[in-house]
């Protein structure tokens, strides 16, 4: 098998292989970096990575082979290799959070997620770009440059998390990991042909993310297909005693149900609120038609109502700002970091920290503190953040009484397809909007998952699928997801990412 | 720094009622932080006992300490509070370089302890009631030292030190609500307030409880309105008054500062003050509002603390004996008057004397010298007997070489000198200072024999019966060997010369 036919297999297919001695971990990994090096630098590259970790991914995958040439039992994934979403931190390589604030900071941790990775022996290709602080739904409010979406070099690959995204749809790694706080793993997946899932709350160790918005952070897996991810988020979730919001539920039975490969008698609710108007006409189509391909194998279609849904990106709007706001103030060049003095002036601490605020955070991250620090003075508290929690309620209650109706319920994952870069980014309200389909997964803590619908009709982009469960049982998403896939790819005759554009190299430019 | 006018106690008193408040931090003594597993030591290296979480560096998360929890609600049990079936974290939110997140986690809305009260016992036996509004747990600071200026402070300072040592170190915090009707016994129930809470603390095993080192913080509120006017008058809060005679001192500065200045026709100024224990006054801190506004909002990042009342009654029969059942046992133990015990309490010296005691001495013993010896050093020093530095093994040491004859009373005060100036324990003292008593009964017998033909009319008085007599030579010899002699053995020396039966 060639070098670029191994990138674009799956994770499980990939894990296989090495299982069968066909390909050992180093040629996987050096097939991966030649791949970054080929498509992701120079000005037209898509720049998914901040940081390419290429001597310790050989060093892993190399103790991994010999580990397997001695006969040791291995972790199903050892030597598959991963991207880490640069929010989350890692010894040896650098973490940015995609913010100048943190340039050249070395954390002397490892995030939880990442000590099991480590445990499972996956060597890590590198950090993935994405909004500064994974505020943003573009990666263009990356403090490093915008990551481009491999279907269209000229196109936003979502965000924030477009780094993990677009890495995986360029087969520049066959996993990554993302964060989730509104939507930033479900709407780049969609975006880009990919597979995303945010965990239920508390499923994934949320230690050594850097923390947007506390309540509604969640990591979780990135990759191209349902089975992949089941394979990494059995990998990274299970209860962690440093994080006080962990579930103590095992994280198991999630790569089965995706095995499972059937959706009879699955009772499957359409929220009403959550297609149609505002939702691009391409996206609508291929959302109806996986509904029938769904109907068709036996699962029973309902639509549920979740009037509250409406109030969610407001009130979202007010929640994470405000946990933001109080999480980003630590980012004071006072211990970590880098630091800016004022141009003139006494050096006092307020001013330097002042400073190195004004110089180090981005425009959208500014935004978001000012709007957080303003909802929870003095004043305002209840009849902002208070009233949004109150919201917060209503949305839970809305998801209670439309899974009382449907054992999972479906939307598209984003209203539109990939956007233009630099077409909304003077327009916030716009940029929100987004994730209007995906935040109010986060305001509940209930899990979600992303899987490509197919293209639209209108601009032959991907379009995403989303499936949501109740909390905790992120293995019916799985198991639907699986079957949706599987319907869809037969229609198709193979992978959505078979259809996406081959990436001209960019590897000479970047020699010169 | 200007020189506040200032009327006097009596004067203020005639004119003004005094109002109360206090909010008391005491640093619990867990082996880890309030939030981390970093390890909570006192005196170590500046910054060697912190990690990832009590730096606030990116992607960490609290964990809370369930040991500081039980702590917490010792304190409440013992303060009569009630203790929160369901109580939340919040964060305060401030930009200060000694909180590493910019907000320092503690509780706002709903505290562990709330509603209890504690009884005051003033010096004359009078009972105080302080009622208690609420104790709630949080997490300590750093320790920032300003260098460069000439106050200590951060104005003037050429730069600052931060040492984490101390950040997230847990604290619960102590707070009464507004204290009335003390009336001139306020300065007096501050320190006994503030003395209680120490005591409670310490016995229960929760706290170190050393002020000297911060481990029991005070912040004494003060105001002053007309006699029967009912509306509390402006507040002041002077922070950090860290030692007991500093609390019964800042309040009457403050009370007496309040009265001047409402006296001129102004208004008082909410605001911080600080204590200076070299002028015995306070100064401006700085402004303090009811608005100042904290953005406190529930810390997302921590899941309620749920306390089930079988837990907390398991606790409560954990609890030791409270302090004033303690006074009560030790003083019939020891044999005190009334008047003794209450000196010795009010010294705040009785664990000093039930360690002592302990340790091997007498009662008698530990008093004569706690009340006595090292009082009186400890008020020409100006600091608390209990923390002069004299330690319980080192008065039953000095009992020991007095039972033992190698030294006398006199010498002993010596050997306390010895021991303050750091030249080593009581034995080390006497052998690098030469105190050991004359004993060589060869040299005594030389003293004795030269006293004895000093004063021979004395000589012949002792051999005519008159015993009594002796002290004269007995005095001559204890010149003549510079006190360094056992009084006992010359007396019984001079007898044997004499040929008199003792």
């Amino acid at each position: 098998m060639s070098a670029s036919e191994l990138i674009r297999s799956s994770a499980a297919s990939m894990a296989a292989k090495l299982a069968a001695g066909e390909v050992t971990s180093v040629e996987l990994v050096q097939a991966h970096l030649d791949r970054i090096a080929e498509v992701d630098g120079g000005e037209r590259g898509v720049h998914a990575f901040l940081h390419v970790n290429a001597e310790e991914a050989l060093a892993v995958a190399a103790d991994v082979d010999a580990r397997r040439a001695a006969g040791e039992e291995l972790h199903e994934l050892a030597g598959v290799p991963i991207a880490i979403k640069d929010l989350i931190v890692t010894k040896g390589q650098p973490t940015t959070a995609g913010s100048k604030i943190l340039e050249g900071w070395m954390s002397p941790y490892d995030a939880t997620v990442i000590k099991k990775i480590r445990a499972a022996r996956m060597p890590m290709l590198g950090k993935t770009n994405l909004d500064e602080f994974a505020m943003g739904s573009s990666t263009e409010h990356s403090a490093y440059g915008p990551t481009r979406n491999p279907w269209d070099l000229d196109r936003i690959p979502g965000g924030s998390g477009g780094g993990s995204a677009a890495a995986v749809a360029a087969f520049e790694a066959p996993l990554a990991l993302g964060t989730d706080t509104g939507g930033s793993i479900r709407q780049p997946g969609a975006v880009t042909g990919t597979v995303g899932v945010k965990p239920t709350y508390g499923a994934v160790s949320r230690y050594g993310a850097i923390a947007m918005a506390s309540s509604l952070d969640q990591i979780g897996p990135v990759s191209r297909t349902v089975l992949d991810s089941a394979l990494l988020q059995e990998v990274i979730g299970g209860h962690d005693p440093f994080d006080s919001t962990s579930l103590t539920d095992p994280s198991t039975g999630l790569a089965d149900a995706a095995r499972i490969g059937n959706v009879k008698g699955m009772k499957i609710g359409v929220i009403k609120e959550l297609h149609g108007e505002g939702f691009q006409p391409g996206v609508e189509n291929r959302f109806n038609e996986s509904l029938e391909l769904l109907r068709n194998a036996g699962a029973e279609i309902v639509e549920v109502s979740c009037p509250n849904f409406g109030y969610a990106l407001g009130a979202y709007y007010l929640i994470m700002p405000s946990e933001a706001s109080s999480n980003l103030a630590k980012f004071d060049g006072v211990r970590f970091g880098s630091r800016t003095l004022p141009a003139e002036g006494p050096l006092t601490i307020e001013r330097v920290m002042g400073a190195t605020r004004a110089a180090g955070f981005g425009d959208e991250v500014k935004r978001r503190i000012i709007l957080g620090t303003y909802a929870l003075s003095a004043g305002y508290y209840d009849a902002y953040y208070g009233s949004a929690q109150k919201v917060r309620t209503l949305i839970q209650r809305d998801f209670d009484a439309a899974f009382a109706q449907a054992d999972v319920l479906i939307s598209p994952t984003s209203p539109v397809t990939a956007f233009k870069l630099g077409e909304k980014l003077d327009d916030p309200l716009a940029m929100y909007l987004n994730d209007i389909a995906t935040i109010p997964a986060n305001m509940a803590g209930v899990p979600g998952l992303t899987l490509p619908g197919g293209l639209a009709d209108e601009d032959g982009l991907p379009v995403g699928i989303q499936f949501l469960a109740p909390a905790r049982e992120d293995a019916r998403l799985y198991r639907v997801g699986a079957v949706l896939e599987s319907l869809l790819e037969e229609q198709w005759g193979g992978p959505v990412l078979d259809k996406a554009p081959a990436l001209a190299s960019t590897a000479a430019k970047e020699a010169n | 720094m200007s020189v506040d006018t200032i009327l006097s106690f009596e004067e203020a008193m005639e004119k003004y009622d005094p109002v109360l408040g206090f909010e008391v931090h005491v640093e619990l003594n867990t082996k880890t932080k309030m939030f981390s597993s970093a390890p909570n030591v006192f005196g170590d290296e500046p910054n060697s006992n912190v990690n990832e979480v009590c730096l606030g560096l990116p992607g960490v998360l609290p964990v809370v300490n369930k040991k500081a929890v039980e702590s917490s609600i010792l304190i409440g049990l013992a303060l009569n509070c009630k203790i929160a079936e369901h109580c939340t974290f919040a964060r305060k939110q401030y930009f200060y370089p000694d909180t590493p997140k910019n907000f320092q986690t503690s509780q706002y809305e709903d505290p562990i302890c709330y509603d209890g009260w504690i009884d005051i016992e003033l010096e004359d036996g009078t009972v105080f009631r302080v009622e208690i509004e609420r104790a709630h747990m949080e997490e300590d600071a750093g320790k920032l030292t300003h260098m460069g200026g000439a106050t200590g402070r951060i104005q003037g300072a050429d730069f600052s030190l931060v040492d984490y040592n101390r950040s997230g170190v847990p604290l619960v915090e102590i707070v009464t609500k507004p204290i009335e009707g003390a009336g001139s016994r306020a300065p007096e129930l501050a320190k006994a307030y503030v003395a209680a809470i120490r005591e409670i603390v310490k016995n229960l095993g929760v706290s170190d409880a050393k002020m000297e080192r911060g481990n029991v913080r005070c912040d004494a509120n003060v105001s002053l309105r007309p006699y029967g006017q009912e509306k509390f008058g402006t507040r002041t809060e002077t922070k950090n008054v860290n030692s007991l005679r500093a609390v019964e001192n800042a309040v009457k500065f403050e009370i007496q500062r309040h009265a001047a200045v409402l006296d001129s026709g102004v208004l008082i100024t909410q605001e911080t003050r600080h204590w200076h224990e070299d002028t015995k006054s306070t100064t401006s801190g700085r402004p303090k509002s009811d608005a100042d506004d904290y953005r406190y909002f529930p810390e997302p990042d921590l899941v309620p603390i749920v306390t089930s009342a079988a837990w907390v009654e398991e606790l409560r029969a954990t609890l030791p004996e409270p302090p004033a059942e303690r006074r009560k046992r030790l003083q019939a133990d020891w044999g005190y008057s009334d008047l003794e015990f209450r000196d010795v309490v009010n010294a705040g010296l009785m664990d000093q004397i039930e360690e002592t005691v302990a340790a091997g001495a007498t009662a008698a013993a530990a008093r004569k010298w706690w009340m006595g010896e090292i009082a009186r050093r400890a008020k020409l020093a100006d600091v608390d007997p209990a923390e002069l530095g004299v330690t319980p093994a080192v008065v039953v040491e000095i009992e020991k070489l007095i039972a033992a004859g190698s030294i006398n009373d006199k010498l002993a005060r010596k050997v306390l000198d010895g021991v303050l100036e750091g030249e080593g324990t009581p034995a080390e003292v006497v052998a690098k200072r030469g105190l050991a008593v004359v004993s060589d009964d060869g040299a005594l017998q030389t003293a004795i024999d030269e006293a004895l033909a000093a004063q021979p009319d004395v000589a012949d008085k002792i051999r005519g019966g008159k015993v009594q007599a002796v002290g004269a030579i007995v005095g001559g010899v204890m010149k003549v060997t510079r006190g360094q002699a056992d009084a006992a053995r010359v007396r019984e020396l001079i007898l044997k010369t004499l040929g008199v039966e003792g």
